[in-house]
């Protein structure tokens, strides 16, 4: 018998040690894992190799600063040139979008709909992946310490990258939407479709429970429905990008998601969303015309005379002055802010103007003290839709921008 | 000192410092974590496995080969969002049989650790994909050809990774 064993100790032990890993992998299926807290020997194992990672992104990313904001400063003047002409643009663009908004909470509230806000998010940078291709997890440098906790959403501003899986002190677990044991509640833009977005073992990422007999197109986009209470509603998950043979009566269709999740670097960790009822706002709704003659200088002091005779003239004029105005805001980008202003007074008083750089000579006749006046009889009585999306998702850079 | 002959050749045992023991491994498994976002061919590479078959095959002693092969995996398992012992259970098998392999075997040149890394490979997604498969039921996909690009692609780093570790290797 002891010949036996000597014989067979190597054997004897391999056996021994698969039968331990796999009673242990038994255990963790049986008491499902997720829901059980950290193990001690992941905290171990996270605690030894996330440290020289926080190091080697550290210095990276130090390098990084140093060369890019201290020495390569090639051609920042122009492009801080073109990114405040984006931030004018980007403002009333804001205007329209947020008047949309508005009218959509009016809508809501007089549903009684209930919606869900994000109230508190921490940024987060990527340290590190899981280290196996089979598995899509990423490590982020936030953790118990900073208030993150398991199943929170882990978001970019391009879309959604997945959710907090484990949590340590000092770091975190993200599961990506393109693993495969992930689960997104998802919706179609345009159809309202629901389905299930989940990960293949090769990293795609698939809507899943739509039926066969439903019509699904490339290139619609998708959005979170908030059906997985993890994900608020609305937030960008991607786009269709193939919709192949039907299998079992559901339609496979691959998504392109809107993060790139293989170059991920910084990520938001919602930390708090709220649900609270739509409250219609009451105030005053600013017009993107109102906000552009606000920010514009004042009209110097003039004579007494001059203004007196400027407004008789205007008076006797009426709204015949503005109509050829405001008629020509419609595809004439020059002098737009000129045009703009003019229009706060004018009956049609389109909520979309032109937006261009203001001509200097045009700021002569900007009144930013009569626009808001003259313009909020008007406004609500015809207020043309613009082309603003209507849903809760950011419209594309350039969707209404003018060239 | 465990010496073991084959067709009357002297196979050397080697042995190695606490440090590197513990370190090599662990910057295996840092690099395997932390390239992959970097670099995305990585993806496709598994030092922590060409880590063990380095280390099982230079002592070529089973036991000490499938402990090592254990400890890495398990280690590996703790970084992944899986269940722990997937990897343990798949490195253990590939440890087990690199230490036996090497016991009777010299694998010192270049052409026979490229050609033993390149099967090590597919033992090592055949264990995995046999555990996730039918011990975990996931869907897990196999594919010999991923499998052997993948295996080739390791059987070249393997070599060249094989050879700076040489250098830490103490004689028995």
């Amino acid at each position: 018998m002891e010949s036996v064993l000597s014989r067979y100790r190597n054997l004897i032990i391999l056996v021994g040690v698969l039968f331990l890993q796999v009673l242990g992998l038994a255990v963790q299926v049986k008491r499902s894992s997720d829901a059980q807290g950290t193990r001690l020997i992941r905290i171990w194992a996270v605690d030894a190799i996330t440290p020289m990672e926080k190091g080697l992104v550290a210095l990276q990313n130090g390098s990084g600063n140093l060369w890019h904001n201290y020495l390569y400063l090639r051609g920042v003047r122009a492009e801080n040139r073109e990114l405040k002409e984006q931030i004018e643009q980007m403002r009333l663009k804001e205007v329209r979008l947020s008047e949309d908004a508005a009218q959509a909470q009016r809508l809501q509230s007089l549903l009684s709909f209930k919606e869900q806000y994000i109230t508190r998010t921490v940024a987060a940078q990527v340290i590190g992946s899981s280290g196996s291709d089979l598995s899509r997890g990423i490590y982020i440098d936030k953790g118990s310490d900073e208030g993150v906790q398991p199943d929170m959403a882990v978001i970019t501003a391009g879309g959604i990258v997945g959710k907090v899986l484990r949590v340590y002190p000092s770091t975190a677990l993200v599961l990506m939407i393109n693993d495969q044991s992930s689960g997104v509640g998802v919706i179609l833009q345009k159809s309202r479709l629901q389905g299930v977005l989940a990960g293949t073992p090769n990293g795609e990422v698939m809507m899943k429970e739509v039926m066969s007999d439903e019509q699904v197109s490339p290139g619609e986009n998708l959005l979170t429905s908030g059906g997985d209470q993890i994900f608020p509603k609305g937030l960008p998950v991607g786009t269709i990008a193939k919709v192949g043979a039907p299998k079992d009566l559901f339609l496979s269709i691959t998504v392109k998601p809107s993060a790139n999740l293989d170059r991920l670097e910084e990520v938001l960790v919602v930390l708090q969303k709220q649900e609270k009822q739509a409250v219609a706002v009451d105030a005053p709704r600013a017009r993107a015309a109102d906000i552009l003659a606000q920010r514009l200088p004042s009209v110097p002091q003039q004579p007494a005379a001059v203004p007196a005779a400027g407004a008789v003239a205007a008076a006797s004029s009426g709204a015949k002055n503005t109509a050829p105005v405001s008629g020509a805001q419609a595809g004439h980008a020059e002098g737009a802010e000129q045009t703009a202003v003019r229009s706060a007074g004018d009956s049609s008083a389109t909520a979309k103007p032109p937006i261009a750089d203001p001509p200097a000579t045009s700021k002569k006749l900007t009144s930013p003290a009569v626009a808001p006046q003259t313009a909020k009889p008007r406004a609500s009585a015809s207020q043309p839709k613009t082309s603003a999306p209507q849903s809760a998702t950011p419209a594309p850079p350039d969707a209404d921008t003018p060239h | 000192m465990p010496i073991t002959y084959t067709s009357g050749e002297q196979v050397e045992v080697y042995r190695f410092s606490i440090p590197v023991t513990i370190g090599v491994p662990l910057i295996a498994l840092f690099l395997q974590a932390f390239l992959p976002r970097r670099l995305t061919f990585f993806a496709y590479l598994d030092l922590p496995l060409l880590v063990t078959i380095f280390f099982a095959m230079a002592r070529r002693n089973p036991i000490a080969g499938l402990l090592t092969g254990a400890a890495i995996g398990l280690t590996q398992d703790c970084l992944s969002p899986g269940p722990i012992g997937v990897y343990g259970i798949a490195k253990t098998v590939v440890g087990f049989a690199a230490s036996s392999l090497g016991a009777k075997i010299d694998a010192e040149n270049a052409g026979t650790r490229a050609l033993l890394t390149l099967a090590f490979y597919l033992l090592h997604g055949v264990v995995y994909f046999g555990v996730a498969r039918w011990l975990l039921s996931l869907s897990q996909r196999f594919s010999w050809s991923h499998g052997v690009v993948a295996g080739i692609a390791n059987a070249v780093l393997g070599v060249g990774l094989y050879f700076l570790l040489d250098k830490l290797k103490q004689r028995t």
